[in-house]
C-alpha cells in the first residue's frame, strides 16, 4: 500500500495497539506507527487508529482523561483536513468524550463486561467504512466492554438518523444501547466510532474475517 | 489568596438508566431495608482551591465541572463551596 502509514496511539491503559498493528501490518500489508499519546506530531502519519483499552484506568470515566491528552487536541486539525480516524471501543469513549461524534457510552445495562461475538446490520456505509452492496447486510464481529452502552438525547439520536451517521445497530442490543447503536460515523464520514473489535476479526482461524473490510478502508483518501 | 473547600456532586441525568443503582436497591431490599422508592449512585468530588476571592473560584470550579468533572451529555453537577 505505497508509504500509507496509519498512526495507532498508544494512552497508558490501551491494550489494543499491538492487536490493531498486528491486523494491519500481517493481514492487510499496511504500514503502521505507534503514535504515544503525548506527541502532537502527527505530519507522518495518513489515518489515525484510537485503539482499545483501559486509557488512564478509565478514572473518572472512560475516555475522560485521554480527551486532554496533546495527540488529541492535535486530533482536531487532522479531522477537520479530512483524514481518517478509527476509534475503536476505548477509542470511540475517547471520541465521544472529546466531542468528535455526538452522545456517551455508559454502564452496559446489565452491569456485566460482555466479552462475546455480536451480529451487526451495516445501516450506513458513509465514508466507506462498511461494505454496503446488498441491500442488507449484516456482519460478525467480537465485543468485549463493561461501558459500551450508547447513549444520546433524542434530539441528537434524530439528527443521526436523519443524517445516515448510525453505522452499525446490534441485531440483539447486549448492552441497552439506544436504538441498538454499535457505532457512529461523524456529518463527513472521514471519523468512525465503534464498539465492536474489527481487529480481532481479521483471520478465518481465529474467528473471522468481517473486520477487514473496515481496517481496509483505513486507506481510502 | 483565600483558599476554599468544594463539594462537587456529579450525578446520572435522571433521563439515564442506571444499573448500579437499580443493583445496590435491589440488594437494600434484600438486607431488608422497607420503603426505598428509587436509588440513584452519584459520585462526590472534594476540592480545596485558592483564589482571589469567591466569583474568581467559582469560575474555576464551573469550568473543571463543565469540561471535565461531569460529561453534561450524561450527568449534572452542583457544588457547595465553603471559606476555609
Amino acid at each position: 500500500m505505497d508509504n500509507f502509514t496509519v498512526g495507532v496511539v498508544v494512552f497508558p491503559g490501551s491494550n489494543c495497539d499491538r492487536d490493531v498493528s498486528w491486523a494491519l501490518e500481517g493481514c492487510l500489508d499496511i504500514r503502521t506507527k505507534y503514535l504515544w499519546h503525548e506527541s502532537s506530531d502527527l505530519s507522518d502519519v495518513d489515518a489515525i487508529v484510537l485503539p482499545g483499552g483501559f486509557s488512564y484506568g478509565d478514572y473518572l470515566r472512560c475516555g475522560a482523561i485521554a480527551r486532554f491528552s496533546p495527540l488529541i487536541n492535535a486530533l482536531d486539525e487532522f479531522v477537520k483536513s479530512g483524514k481518517r480516524v478509527l476509534g475503536i471501543c476505548n477509542g470511540f469513549q475517547i471520541l465521544t468524550e472529546s466531542g468528535f461524534l455526538p452522545g456517551a457510552l455508559v454502564t452496559n445495562k446489565n452491569l456485566n463486561f460482555i466479552c462475546d461475538d455480536v451480529e451487526l446490520d451495516i445501516v450506513s456505509s458513509k465514508g466507506g467504512w462498511f461494505n454496503n452492496g446488498d441491500e442488507k447486510q449484516t456482519i460478525k464481529l467480537p465485543i468485549a466492554h463493561g461501558e459500551g452502552r450508547y447513549h444520546c438525547d433524542s434530539d441528537t439520536l434524530k439528527k443521526l438518523v436523519d443524517n445516515e451517521l448510525i453505522a452499525l445497530r446490534y441485531k440483539n442490543n447486549p448492552n441497552g444501547s439506544s436504538f441498538d447503536i454499535a457505532g457512529i460515523t461523524n456529518e463527513k464520514g472521514n471519523v468512525l466510532g465503534l464498539m465492536p473489535h474489527p481487529e480481532r476479526a481479521c483471520d478465518e482461524t481465529i474467528g473471522g474475517t468481517d473486520g477487514l473490510f473496515t481496517l481496509k478502508s483505513l486507506v481510502l483518501k | 489568596m483565600d483558599q476554599f473547600a468544594v463539594k462537587v456532586f456529579v450525578r446520572l441525568r435522571p433521563s439515564v438508566l442506571d444499573p448500579a443503582g437499580e443493583a445496590t436497591k435491589s440488594a437494600s431490599i434484600k438486607l431488608g431495608a422497607e420503603g426505598i422508592k428509587s436509588l440513584r449512585i452519584g459520585k462526590m468530588i472534594e476540592v480545596k482551591i485558592e483564589g482571589n476571592g469567591e466569583n474568581e473560584v467559582r469560575e474555576k470550579i464551573d469550568l473543571l465541572c463543565d469540561r471535565l468533572f461531569a460529561n453534561t451529555v450524561i450527568e449534572d453537577y452542583e457544588y457547595s463551596l465553603e471559606k476555609l
